[in-house]
């Protein structure tokens, strides 16, 4: 069975449709992309996913639970789902440190020492010991980024979701925080990430989704997807990326 | 070609220590120059100032008025033994507001239908009370009650209901300024807590509370300067204050210099404290305007 499945999901924000009939399952330890234009509905489909929107019909079943359920409490279901945003969304007014144990000392009610603990090894392997008493203001980007993605997986989550992490970086800092994407998958963590790396998408995807207006348009393995797109929406989505430049 | 190190220097281009040497001083002049010109101009203006009131026909009597020595050395120390009043009465007052608007804020930003009675009343409040002079809460609340309880102890006198009254009034303020605090935290740094799963409360208490109310320091200090000025209304309840103290001696000499005497207090403790405030705004906005270029 699946560990997330989408069932004729649809979501508008007004009389806008941004999530348009979305059918999609998730396999545990897949890592699934999804790609297309600004605007398709990436960010939405993944805030939909951790409940910080609600969806207006259609299902969203989590680990063999309904948990678009209209009225569900939304707090256990977030912490078993880990989200990493595209502007980071670390709290500047606390440490590294601090933000990443806020969670598990106050969700999961984990003893300050043992969430210092835990959080400062996580720290170290992914190269940040010497930024766990910083600010996030003293890091950079992909140390920011990186930070974030620590302060997920210190929930210890069953998937998590990678909204565009690497947009707002420079060039230089990307590769840093794809290659923490990498240790991630190595380590068999379920993933579902939108970006607009299409190389990237290539290399780390066993599912790519090209969304069009809301809709799943083209759904297949990298390979079909980038070497042999059957819908003229992917190829056209695909030309116009490589014209400029992203592939 | 010349054999001076002046030639020698016209033909490498010139270092650039002695440029800025000369730079620096330029600067020294130009400051010196400056402190000197500031200096001289302030005194010409106030030996002005001083020639033009003193040849005033009426300026004995002004100074006689207003600005008598006996009358000064007399009433200051009464004066300053009342105006301890007033710096107890801020110093109670000023932590009750701080809570009381936080929790009004909250009030008003709350979602839930259930305390949708709370949302309503908060509102209400806020607007009634901001719609008031301070001064008529003082009479309708200081007078009103206390002649309603008609009871002799601490907490039926004037002196607490003339506190009360200022904590009411002035938490209607300062839930204003807590919930354009609360408002300006961006949207993002809920959902990053929220996608953690923290709850709503646990959201606002680690999370938004604390860099609402960084915030909000600057615009609160603005208050509470007017805070530590409207202390002195409790005095028309009759608690002797800073300002009833100098309006009794005023009754008795006919002399005004009372009045400035108090004056010159609440001015010591309010420029001190606007000049704070002034230095936290400050400060806020180079961390800001930081912020925004990174
Ligand atoms: N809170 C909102 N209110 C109204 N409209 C919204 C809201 N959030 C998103 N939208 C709209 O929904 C559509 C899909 O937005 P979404 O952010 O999901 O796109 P995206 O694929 O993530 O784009 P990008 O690549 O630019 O991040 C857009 O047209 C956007 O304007
Ligand atoms: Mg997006």
């Amino acid at each position: 069975m699946s560990l997330l499945s989408y069932r004729r999901v649809r979501k508008s924000f007004g009389t806008r449709v941004v999530l348009d009939s979305i059918d999609l399952e998730v396999d545990r330890g897949q890592v699934i992309t999804l790609i297309g234009a600004s605007g398709s509905g990436k960010s939405t489909l993944l805030r939909c996913t951790n409940l910080l929107e609600p969806i207006d019909d259609g299902e969203i079943w989590f680990d063999g639970v309904d948990i678009s359920e209209p009225g569900r409490k939304p707090d256990p279901v977030r912490r078993r789902i880990g989200m990493v945003f595209q502007s980071f969304n670390l709290f500047p007014h606390m440490t590294v440190l601090e933000n990443v144990t806020l969670a598990p000392r106050k969700v999961l009610g984990r003893h300050r020492r043992d969430a210092d603990d835990r959080a400062r090894a996580m720290l170290d392997r992914f190269g940040l010991a010497d930024k766990a008493d910083d600010y996030p203001d003293r890091c950079s980007g992909g140390q920011q980024q990186r930070v974030a993605i620590v302060r997920a997986l210190q929930m210890d989550p069953e998937v998590m979701l990678l909204d565009e992490i690497t947009s707002a970086l420079d060039p230089e800092l990307v590769g840093e925080v794809l290659e923490v994407v990498r240790g991630l998958r190595g380590q068999g963590m379920t993933m579902l990430l939108a970006t607009h790396e299409m190389a990237f998408a290539r290399e780390i995807s066993d599912q790519v989704c090209f969304l069009k207006d809301g809709r799943i348009h083209e759904h297949g393995s990298p390979e079909q997807i980038f070497t042999m797109p059957a819908r003229q929406e992917t190829r056209d989505f695909l030309a116009r990326v490589i014209a400029s430049g992203r592939m | 070609m010349t054999r001076t190190d002046d030639g020698a220097g016209a033909d490498a281009p010139a270092p650039s220590a002695p440029e800025r040497t000369r730079r620096q001083q330029y600067e020294r002049r130009q400051l010196v120059r400056s402190i000197v010109t500031a200096a001289l101009s302030t005194i010409a203006f106030a030996a002005l100032l001083v020639f033009v009131v003193s040849r005033q026909e009426r300026w004995p009597d002004v100074r006689d008025a207003f600005f008598d020595g006996g009358v000064f050395g007399d009433s200051f120390r009464p004066i300053l033994e009342a105006f301890w009043l007033d710096v107890r009465i801020f110093l109670v007052c000023a932590p009750c507001i701080l809570v009381f608007g936080l929790l009004v804020s909250l009030a008003r930003s709350t979602r839930s239908p259930v305390l949708f009675p709370v949302r309503a009343l908060a509102t209400v409040y806020v607007d009634l009370t901001r719609g008031v002079p301070v001064i008529l809460w003082i009479n309708l609340i200081g007078f009103g009650v206390v002649a309603l309880l008609s009871s002799r102890s601490f907490f039926g006198g004037y002196l607490f209901w003339g506190g009360v009254t200022l904590v009411w009034t002035y938490s209607a303020y300062v839930s204003e300024v807590f919930r354009a605090g609360i408002e300006s935290i961006h949207e993002s740094q809920r959902a990053g807590a929220r996608s953690l799963g923290l709850s709503t409360w646990q959201t606002n208490r680690h999370v938004v509370i604390p860099q609402a109310v960084r915030r909000v320091v600057p615009p609160l200090m603005n208050d509470f300067v007017s805070l530590q000025k409207d202390v002195a209304l409790v005095s028309l309840l009759g608690p002797v204050e800073a300002l009833r103290r100098a309006d009794v001696i005023q009754d008795r000499t006919f002399n005004f210099t009372p009045f400035v005497v108090a004056a010159l207090m609440f001015v010591s403790v309010s420029i001190p404290l606007t000049r704070l405030a002034d230095h936290l705004m400050a400060k806020e906005r180079r961390r800001m305007s930081g912020t925004a270029v990174r």
